[in-house]
């Protein structure tokens, strides 16, 4: 059960959302920026990454919201997904994706951790200034928005087939309020 | 020096916002309608409560510039806020405010470390629904705002005094710094 009354059923964020238009308007839009510009980083990287700090997290919701958004950029290859998650240094990914995905990991335990050499392996591998900012403000975003979610204990829908369907709403339409002032796809 | 290219002696996360504005905006506005909109909370408590999750994150720009900020809005009581950061349950700030503030420290580890438990503390206390609200999501703000700040290495004045006048600013409201 949620820690507050949010006077809606809507599941995970949505919930804290809809309860709180005024904060959700901004994080909207900065998610749309973050996870859908197409600028550097594609959308299936910028989601997996969201995907990857949202499992160290243990955010469930998150984990497997954006897992399935990833899943959808990436033509259905949910495999590809499964592996980044158990092992990205093993998944057939470039090698800039993956020096990125260990300074996301490392943004998780806190922003300290990145090291100099972290982000010169990463600019080795073909990483610019923009793709180490965006990376770093992804993680910490999802360091937000997973903390958001589990630390008022909104709903976490446990019928799998759900997600993607939410997924795909997302896909389709960005992000934004429509989320809990459209109707539900599920 | 920062891991990315920003412009020299600007401090912590202007000039993180001056090299990439389009998620600036964004940001500026979050800290605007969380730290300064509509809240049962004052602007005073919603900044020590910033302030005291930045001080567990060890990040010492937003711990700084937040603390100063809310000793700038406490005006004659600006000791409480050196009290919470030195010594929270020791400190002289209300019970139901040391509530929320450990309800953020809890987010601060983990958004699952907040259980029932420290909820129903706070609401006993006198907390609603949107004190709980606001102090989660300002807690999940500031776990992001410091490792965005840290995890880039953006520049970190020592100088208090450099402190004491951002939170005189900061005291005004955020607005995302423009170019010149």
């Amino acid at each position: 059960m949620p820690h507050i009354n949010f006077n809606n059923d809507f599941p995970g964020i949505r919930s804290a959302m809809a309860y709180s238009p005024e904060t959700a308007a901004p994080m909207g839009v900065l998610a749309e920026i973050l996870l859908r510009s197409t600028e550097g980083l594609q959308p299936a990287e910028r989601e997996l990454i969201g995907m990857y700090v949202s499992y160290l997290n243990d955010c469930f919701y998150c984990h497997h919201s954006h897992g399935e958004i990833a899943c959808i950029y990436l033509g259905g290859d949910r495999a590809l997904v499964e592996q980044v998650r158990k092992d990205y240094t093993q998944a057939p990914i470039s090698e800039k994706l993956k020096s990125l995905l260990g300074i996301a990991a490392k943004v998780q335990q806190g922003g300290k951790f990145v090291t100099a050499e972290d982000v010169s392996n990463a600019k080795a591998n073909g990483a610019d200034d923009k793709d180490i900012h965006d990376t770093v403000l992804i993680a910490a975003a999802f360091c937000m928005f997973n903390r958001y979610v589990d630390g008022l204990a909104t709903t976490t829908p446990t019928d799998m087939s759900s997600y993607p369907l939410r997924a795909q709403q997302i896909v389709d339409n960005g992000y934004g309020s429509h989320v809990y002032s459209a109707k539900q796809p599920v | 020096m920062a891991h990315i290219k920003v412009e020299e002696g600007i401090p912590g996360i202007r000039s993180l916002v001056l090299f990439r504005p389009e998620t600036g905006k964004p940001l500026y506005d979050l800290a605007q309608v969380l730290l300064r909109g509509p809240s049962p909370l004052t602007e005073a408590e919603r900044e020590l409560i910033a302030a005291y999750v930045s001080h567990r994150n060890g990040c010492n720009f937003c711990m700084s510039s937040h603390a100063a900020a809310a000793r700038c809005l406490y005006g004659e009581d600006k000791n409480i806020v050196d009290e919470v950061l030195a010594d929270m349950f020791r400190s002289n700030v209300s019970d139901k405010m040391k509530a929320l503030l450990h309800i953020a420290g809890k987010v601060q580890i983990s958004g699952k470390e907040v259980k029932p438990a420290e909820i129903s503390a706070a609401k006993a206390l006198g907390a609603n629904d949107r004190e709980i609200h606001d102090t989660v999501l300002i807690a999940s703000c500031f776990s992001m705002f410091n490792r965005y700040v840290d995890g880039l290495a953006s520049f970190t004045p020592t100088d208090p005094a450099v402190y004491e006048e951002m939170g005189k600013r900061m005291a005004t409201g955020y607005v995302a710094p423009t170019r010149p």
